[in-house]
């Protein structure tokens, strides 16, 4: 039964649990906010949001109070609009005004909500100390001057990402957001997931900035500068251009990129493929030594390498999974490997003059790109990570007209992919690409759906599971004649948690697991273009799906320059070449010696 | 027992008291007495607060019930020569006030001392605290027996909500509805909780109704849970107060091993619990759902209401949060009825108040009076009159209190008629000030009390106070912006409007009075010539975040 109300005396029904911000935006009324998150538990603590409810004296938060029956609800008039003004007056008069040198110039919250609501001066003065900025880590820098406590980050760490390291300390006017009790986010257990810096409404969390670093080696003649840009960055880059969420913009990418004045363009799709054919023959391979040979060292379930959040929260929370996560590295850094080894040969470039830049949805990438073992080509495998933001920012410094850009194409040979890869990007889509190599491998035929879609594996739920029962091997494979295989997939570092959980309690079993750091895999990564609702998730999702369906390869086996990679330089998968350049191993960063040996 | 003493010397001993010596006093006149070979005639009994504070050790002396104040340990020898060799007054130390003979008063008596007519103090100062006999003695635990073997739930709450009581924290809710809110919901298990984390500056009544008659609260509490199906309960206390602490503690072991508390009590099939938990000195832990969190470990930060903690509380099941004072009104309104209770106080807040009365006056200290008196009364027939110079404004209700002038003395001190003056009773506290004190100084003072323990959590509170802060210590260097009174106001009334829990609301309470009655004074202190500017940030060296 629905609850009639009224707002600004339009009558409205909605349902019982709808907040007043919910029940107004269905009536197209606008209420601000900017400490409200979608789907989370909202602190309702900024107060921006307030409005008058009949009845009540004090002016009620809309993103919090569900609406009663009968409820009479005013969300602009003189008194609530001078609440929100003075409220924001105060926010604005503990803010520093650096806006022309913010990294939010344009793209703040506060900032567009303070010329909505018509400041002109800021009638409070108020004097606080001014606090070092926290570039500690690789992935991410906080200035605590800037933040405005509103809670975002703390929500998304502690309830998405169920890390806990952010969290607000201190008292009053002193509050400040710190990791933990300390105040260096490197000196705190930080995954690097970026989800903090995507929600963050103004300039308080960011990724660290390194196109400056980009466009100097870009300048440099001496350097041979290639690019790769990850599956997820085609489906959200267009945002940066105000295009809408959800369109592929992969040629004006590659055009773009190009204009940038990069000397190859290439995919991380290349790496997503080889990680695939690595990483499927590696979950034959421990499949085969448990029950086959029955090899009591090999662990079961597999959990996939690709996402660098996840690899840290393992190393940092349960490493005693260290063994069953796969050995293989991320698409990144194999990419990385290869470009510095084989490309570099084949085009007769020495590796210290080659510089790989990456496009990454991610800030944790820059993490992983630094880790001092990222090293097997001889010298650091991918030198720089910019994030989509980033690469939107270059992009319009050069003057690029993004949105009426030609189409262009990557360049062989690592430019050349397989819609397997661009699936990557979705929760759900490592599982996928996988078992459309590993069935194939074991059966030598596709996989039996529609379209090679895993359909329970894909979508926004938290955790998915699916099974497989594997009929007609091949010879070679006999022991998996029958054999149902066990998967799931989570995505979001709280969900995770559940499965790990479960599987350490003994509730599940499964073969092999997919897992992504961030909500809705890397297409909602802490680097893309803010904000990042589910809404926004659902349409780079379908896009993504789009660009794989469209493709004429679908499989990453099927990958002719990887199939030439095999033949000319690396052998085979698994074989020693694959074993010195793309696999890697795992710390134990609960060991605080061995945690201190591989800071980055 | 065999006591035949002819006589008892009553030693008040609280934390204040404590701090002028009294335990010494306390084992000297011991000594003294033994002395003088007069251990068997007069004995020395240890209680809570007798009342007066500020006026060092106190001493009450039955039979006669003459009270003694500021009395030295090189004193005692000649007081007990004097009063109980030579059987006359000690003069040099008495005070005009005497302690009545009888320890519970059936009747409201109209006459204006302060040790009539206490409903929540009538222990205070006679018992031993620490003797669940002599509580006991004094018809203590029957309200329990009785309700356990004669009364529902729903009974004892519908007596509860006939007697009118309303929350004695500061806000005034209906205390009834609110266990009636608690009983309604049937999840289980539920919480009782004693909110004893008495943070408002210049209140420290439920510390002393703790140090003084820590049993009553217990038995209130179980009284609480057997109305509201609670069989745990909780007395979250602040840190500070280690002397409430000690006796509590003791009191809950000597009530376990009563069986006033535990399984079967009184042989009926109720069985409660009770434990204390220290709070760590946090202003916005007195705030029910800041309490709460902090009870379950979190940092201390208000809740969203609703949900309220009576469907929603500790560990999100039913939970009762009741202000210590409101508690100890329950085992006298069990014992006498509603109707009784009624006979104290106005129709719309029947009952008693206690204050603490400080500041300019001549007898600072703690009294009951029944609530509707007005301030003029306390000032002039409790507290002995302003102490020097003329009555310039008085702080109601603790730092988050309004302040009133002169114009105000004759309003009734009751819910209704201050909330038609827009101000409120709040939680006990009388802060009395003469012409030396100037608004904007004591303004001030409260604010730097705001920024302290604002909890940081809403940005109108956080931003607000460290605002009315420097604005207040602006005007009082004289040194305001020409807009100053106006920007006050404006926060003030946002800070009133939007905060985000009841602690954040009251700071507005201060501010809003004391510009409504005093604005000629602090327009003094704005300058028309200064103007404000942008914010500053001040960098700062070696130090980093603020501790």
């Amino acid at each position: 039964m629905g609850l009639k109300i009224e707002i600004n005396n339009i009558p409205l029904e909605v349902e019982k649990g709808t907040t007043i911000l919910q029940a107004a935006r269905k009536v197209g009324i606008n209420i601000p906010t900017l400490c409200y998150l979608e789907g989370l538990q909202n602190p309702g603590s900024c107060r921006v949001c307030v409005v008058e409810v009949e009845g009540a004296n004090a002016l009620q938060p809309a993103c919090v109070t569900e609406v009663n029956e009968g409820m009479k609800i005013r969300t602009n008039n003189k008194r609530v609009r001078n609440a929100r003004k003075i409220i924001l007056e105060l926010l604005l008069s503990s803010h520093p005004w650096e806006c022309n040198t913010c990294d939010r110039n344009q793209s703040c919250e506060l900032q567009t909500l303070a010329e909505e609501y018509g400041i002109r001066e800021v009638r409070f003065q108020s004097t606080q100390e001014k606090l070092p900025l926290d570039e500690s880590t690789p992935g991410i820098v906080r200035d605590p001057n800037k933040c405005i406590l509103c809670r975002r980050c703390v929500a998304v760490c502690q309830e998405i990402q169920k890390v806990g390291t952010l969290g607000p300390r201190y008292r009053g006017f002193h509050t400040v957001i710190s990791p933990g009790q300390v105040d260096l986010l490197g000196d705190a257990v930080c995954v690097q997931c970026g989800q903090c810096a995507a929600v963050c409404p103004v300039g308080a969390i960011s990724e660290r900035d390194d196109t400056e670093k980009v466009w100097e080696a870009l300048e440099d003649p001496q350097k041979y500068v290639i690019v790769q840009t990850a599956p997820a960055i085609r489906a959200a880059l267009g945002e940066c251009f105000n295009l809408p969420p959800g369109t592929l913009v992969k040629g004006r990418m590659v055009a773009a990129l190009r204009r940038l004045g990069f000397d190859k363009v290439f995919d991380t799709n290349f790496g997503a493929d080889l990680t695939i054919v690595e990483e499927g023959h590696e979950l034959l391979s421990r499949l085969k030594k448990k029950l086959v040979d029955e090899d009591k060292t090999v662990k079961l379930p597999m959990f996939t390498s690709c996402s660098p959040g996840w690899i840290n929260y393992m190393e940092n929370f349960y490493p005693e999974l260290r063994d069953n996560v796969s050995t293989c590295k991320s698409p990144q850094q194999m990419f990385g490997a290869v470009a510095k080894t084989y490309f570099a040969d084949e085009i007769g470039i020495r590796k210290e003059d080659m510089v790989v830049v990456s496009i990454m949805p991610c800030t944790a990438k820059k993490f992983e790109c630094n880790r001092p073992e990222m090293v097997d080509s001889g010298v650091q495998d991918v030198d720089y990570v910019l994030t989509t933001r980033e690469l939107g920012k270059m992009i319009k410094q050069a003057g690029l007209d993004f949105v009426n850009l030609p189409e262009e194409e990557m360049d062989a040979p690592l430019g050349i992919s397989t819609g397997a890869a661009d699936i990557f990007a979705n929760t759900g889509g490592v599982m996928e690409a996988a078992l459309r190599t590993v069935y194939e491998i074991v059966t030598g035929k596709e996989l039996p759906f529609e379209k090679l879609h895993v359909t329970p594996v894909q979508g926004l739920e938290g955790v998915k599971e699916a099974e497989l029962t594997i009929k007609e091997t091949l010879p070679d494979w006999k022991f998996l004649e029958g054999v149902t295989l066990k998967v799931a997939v989570a995505h979001g570092l709280g969900n995770a948690n559940k499965i790990v959980e479960s599987i350490l309690k003994g509730e599940r079993e499964y073969h092999f697991i997919e897992i992504m750091a961030c909500p809705g895999g890397c297409i909602g990564g802490g680097g893309q273009p803010r904000l990042t609702t589910d809404e926004v998730r659902k349409a780079r999702i379908q896009a993504i799906y789009k660009e794989d369906e469209g493709r004429k390869l679908r499989k990453s086996h099927e990958n002719p320059a990887l199939k030439e990679l095999y033949n000319e330089f690396l052998g085979q998968p698994l074989g020693e070449k694959s074993h010195q350049l793309l696999h890697t191993h795992y710390f134990d960063k609960k060991n605080k010696k061995e945690k201190e040996k591989v800071k980055v | 027992m065999n006591d035949r003493s002819i006589a008892q010397i009553l030693v008040g001993i609280d934390s204040n008291t404590v701090l002028s010596g009294a335990r010494q006093i306390k084992t000297k006149l011991i000594t003294e007495l033994s002395r003088q070979g007069l251990s068997e005639e007069v004995k020395v009994i240890e209680t809570g607060s007798i009342g007066p504070t500020n006026q060092g050790v106190v001493l009450g002396v039955f039979p006669g019930g003459e009270l003694y104040a500021n009395i030295t340990e090189d004193e005692v020898e000649e007081f007990i020569q004097e009063r109980f060799v030579k059987g006359r007054t000690y003069k040099k130390r008495l005070l005009a006030e005497t302690l009545p003979e009888e320890l519970r008063l059936q009747e409201y008596d109209s006459r204006k001392t302060q040790y009539y007519g206490r409903i929540v103090l009538d222990n205070c100062g006679r018992i031993n605290p620490e003797d669940i006999t002599e509580y006991i003695g004094v018809g203590g635990y029957e309200a329990l027996g009785y309700v356990l073997k004669e009364k529902s739930p729903q009974e004892i709450i519908s007596i509860v909500q006939d007697s009118g009581l309303r929350g004695r924290g500061g806000a005034g809710f209906p205390t009834g509805l609110k266990w009636s809110f608690t009983f309604r919901e049937k999840r289980y298990p539920k919480y009782v909780i004693c909110n004893a984390d008495e943070g408002e500056p210049g209140t420290f009544k439920d510390r002393l109704i703790m140090e003084g008659d820590p049993h009553k609260i217990i038995e209130a509490m179980a009284i609480a849970g057997y109305a509201v199906e609670a069989e745990t309960g909780y007395i979250y206390i602040r840190g500070e107060y280690k002397l409430s602490l000690e006796r509590l503690q003791k009191a809950i072991a000597q009530a376990k091993e009563m069986g006033f508390l535990g399984n079967n009590i009184f042989g009926s099939d109720f069985n409660f619990d009770l434990q204390l938990k220290i709070g760590a000195g946090s202003y916005v832990c007195g705030e029910e759902t800041a309490l709460l969190s902090s009870l379950e470990g979190y940092r201390g930060e208000p809740r969203l209401k609703p949900p309220y903690p009576a469907q929603y509380g500790l560990k999100q099941q039913p939970t009762l949060i009741n202000n210590v004072e409101t508690l100890a009104n329950i085992p006298a309104i069990i014992l006498n009825g509603s109707q009784w209770f009624r006979h104290f106080g106005t129709e719309n807040m029947p009952g008693t108040k206690v204050y603490t009365v400080l500041g300019h006056i001549n007898r600072p200290g703690l009294i009951e009076v029944p609530i509707g008196i007005t301030l003029r009364e306390i000032i002039y027939d409790y507290a002995g009159g302003i102490s020097s110079g003329k009555f310039k404004m008085a702080q109601i209700g603790g730092t988050a209190g309004d302040i009133l002038p002169e114009q105000l003395l004759d309003v009734p001190l009751e819910c209704q008629s201050l909330q038609e003056l827009g101000h409120n009773l709040g939680s006990g506290a009388l802060l009395i000030m003469n012409g030396t004190v100037s608004v904007a100084d004591f303004l001030r003072s409260c604010m730097k009390f705001f920024v302290h323990e604002s909890c940081g959590k809403c940005s109108v509170c956080r931003i607000g106070t460290s605002y009315l802060y420097e604005a207040c210590d602006r005007l009082n260097r004289k040194e305001g912006y020409v807009d100053e009174l106006k920007n006050m106001k404006d926060i003030a009334t946002t800070l009133k409007l939007t905060a985000f829990c009841p602690l954040g609301q009251s700071v507005a309470q201060p501010v809003l009075s004391a510009l409504k009655y005093f604005e000629e004074e602090l327009k003094e202190g704005s300058n028309p010539n200064k103007k404000g500017k942008l914010p500053t940030r001040e960098k700062s060296e070696g130090v980093f975040y603020y501790s």
